[in-house]
């Protein structure tokens, strides 16, 4: 079998920078392990270069396990870009840390390999693989600090129900492939075209979502979300809340578009009520926290539910809904992971030295530091989804996706949309408040956020503020996104 | 060679292990129940593969078998790492202590 090794390449670039991080981190010693940082950020350039080679390309490899299209590439560009954000903003904290920068370097860049087979997985085995490839080092990451009670909870939680998770996913895919005898997702989706939908299918496929379900944290497997998020060291947190977030949505287009479309008439209605559910739970619950990273943690559960909105607008053999239903779940993914990386880094800030992290710690931030209060703001004001910023266009693709085929549920949707969103600016705007508002306490001392997190934090603040004033500049690219199929 | 043997064996293996998961507050035992439910999916798989798809020629539910056997090793080494790492710091192991951080 020939392999198409430039289909595969930005792959083997992470691999092989992960290789070289690795190797680097055991001849080095002292200050100089530090220098994992740079060789990742180069590595991540080497492969966003080879991913942007591969734009507008068609290929396909492995007996066609492994696809290469505009919408995988698109995906694998959101997973670099958000990798290198990441990056940014762990230089510091690890540094500073001392603790196992070259393990934690490693473990990063392996868990996004696994990020970058999800969106061109085309097969169940592979789809599997990619998702434990994401997983298992993230497990490893949460209980980095391993002194510390909180970190090895956040691990223990974290570990206990992804593995559940992911054991009820594979029974459900054990029970999908002795119905169709094929684990190839187009192959699936012929095989449950013709055959009638019988019961025992239809929970085997509602299995599979319970997998994916625990990786976007969508409600009933939210439990671990929060308590991993505080616990975990807090890049961990950033990367587990967007990157792997995105992922997980990856495989469920995959698995819910390709596979299953002909069963759409069933699941679309089980991820609508998903949807609401996981919004005004993750909302409710966020209105009561009083640590950001907590709050940014069910507002996080919150946004999962936004952009599981799409998926319950599905129909069967009705390409028009299903295209706008991807598109609008990648431009949300894409505006999400600019606002909250872009949070989680000015949270990383405010954090360091002081340990500062409950929202009364951010009074007088605005006197403190202008510019990550102006930062914060924009980040939270975006999550929410006010103009001039990019979330309001992230809804407004939800609700264009919702117009394509108006239905009674679709409306249902759209009206718990919008009701969530007027509660979600409450506690943003209350954090908002503490900021520009109240008055820094005495005696503390000067933020110094470091050259990396603050240029991190600054472009993301105004790609939040570009995409909100020029939406088509990620607009035009979601919209070549035709399928995800191929 | 009838379906109904195996099926029914990776069933009940199933259900005993996700009443070890809810039932069990000792982590370690945690961990073998999921081990339970993952040999449950194998036997699945390797059934319905011999069973009911002898002719396919990708092989892929053995396939998938081995790929869970070995993801599976991995996961049960990270898990008892953390869990090792978690009686080192707080000296229990029971799933239900562990709770530093709620809501």
């Amino acid at each position: 079998m020939l392999i198409d090794w430039v289909a595969i390449a930005p792959e083997i670039a992470l691999t092989i920078t992960a290789l070289i991080v690795l190797g680097a981190d055991l001849s080095l010693r002292g200050e100089a392990k530090q220098l994992v940082n740079p060789l990742a950020v180069v590595g991540t350039l080497v492969a966003i270069g080879f991913t942007l080679y591969l734009w507008g390309d068609e290929r396909s490899t492995f007996a066609g396990q492994f696809v290469i299209n505009d919408y995988a590439v698109l995906f694998k560009l959101l997973f670099l870009g958000s990798l290198l954000a990441i990056l940014g903003i762990s230089w510091r904290f690890f540094a500073e840390g001392r603790y196992f920068q070259g393990e934690y370097y490693f473990l990063l860049l392996t868990s996004f390999i696994g990020m970058l087979l999800l969106p061109s997985a085309r097969d169940l085995i592979l789809l599997f693989i990619a998702l434990e490839t994401v997983s298992i080092p993230a497990f490893v990451m949460a209980g980095l600090r391993k002194r510390d009670l909180y970190s090895s909870e956040a691990a223990m939680k974290f570990f206990l129900i992804g593995v559940l998770s992911v054991a009820l996913m594979l029974f459900g895919m054990s029970m999908v492939y002795g119905f169709t005898g094929t684990t190839e997702l187009a192959g699936i989706a012929e095989a449950v075209g013709e055959g009638e939908s019988v019961p025992l299918l239809l929970a085997s496929v509602m299995l599979i979502f319970v997998g994916f379900g625990f990786k976007i944290s969508a409600v009933p497997f939210h439990f671990w979300a929060p308590d991993t998020y505080a616990g975990s060291p807090m890049p961990v947190a950033a990367m587990l809340a967007v990157a792997s977030k995105a992922a997980g949505f990856a495989g469920l287009i995959a698995v819910a578009f390709i596979a299953f479309e002909p069963l759409a008439d069933v699941w679309a209605p089980v991820l609508g009520v998903l949807a609401i559910v996981t919004m005004t739970v993750g909302n409710l619950f966020a209105l009561q926290q009083r640590d950001v990273i907590r709050l940014l943690a069910y507002s996080s559960v919150a946004q999962a539910g936004y952009i599981l909105v799409p998926f319950g607008l599905a129909q069967s053999g009705h390409l028009a809904v299903n295209d706008a239903a991807i598109q609008a779940v990648l431009f949300y993914l894409v505006a999400y992971a600019v606002m909250n990386i872009g949070a989680f880094g000015v949270a990383i800030a405010v954090n360091r030295r002081t340990g500062m992290r409950s929202i009364s710690d951010y009074a007088g931030l605005s006197q403190r530091s202008p510019l990550l209060a102006l930062a914060f703001t924009t980040f939270l004001i975006s999550l929410g989804g006010a103009p001039p910023t990019v979330g309001l266009w992230a809804k407004y693709w939800i609700l264009r996706a919702v117009a394509v085929d108006i239905t009674p549920f679709g409306i249902a949707l759209a009206v718990f949309l919008i009701i969530n969103s007027v509660i979600a600016f409450f506690y943003y705007l209350r954090v908002i408040r503490t900021m520009w508002m109240d008055d820094a306490p005495a005696g503390l001392p000067a933020l110094q956020p470091g050259f990396n997190l603050s240029v991190v934090v600054v472009v993301l603040m105004f790609g939040t503020v570009l995409l909100g004033v020029l939406p088509g500049l990620a607009g035009n690219f979601a919209d070549v996104v035709t399928l995800a199929g191929g | 060679m009838s379906l109904v043997g195996p099926l029914l064996l990776a069933t009940f293996l199933f259900c005993v292990g996700i009443y070890g998961v809810i039932a069990r507050r000792n982590a370690v035992l945690v961990l073998m129940s999921v081990e339970l439910m993952l040999n449950a999916v194998n036997i699945n798989l390797v059934a319905f593969q011999n069973l009911l798809f002898p002719a396919e020629a990708a092989v892929s539910g053995h396939l998938f078998a081995l790929f869970i056997i070995a993801v599976a090793a991995a996961e049960v080494g990270v898990g008892l790492a953390i869990v090792l790492n978690l009686f080192r710091t707080r000296a229990t192991v029971n799933v239900d202590d562990v709770d530093l951080m709620r809501w």
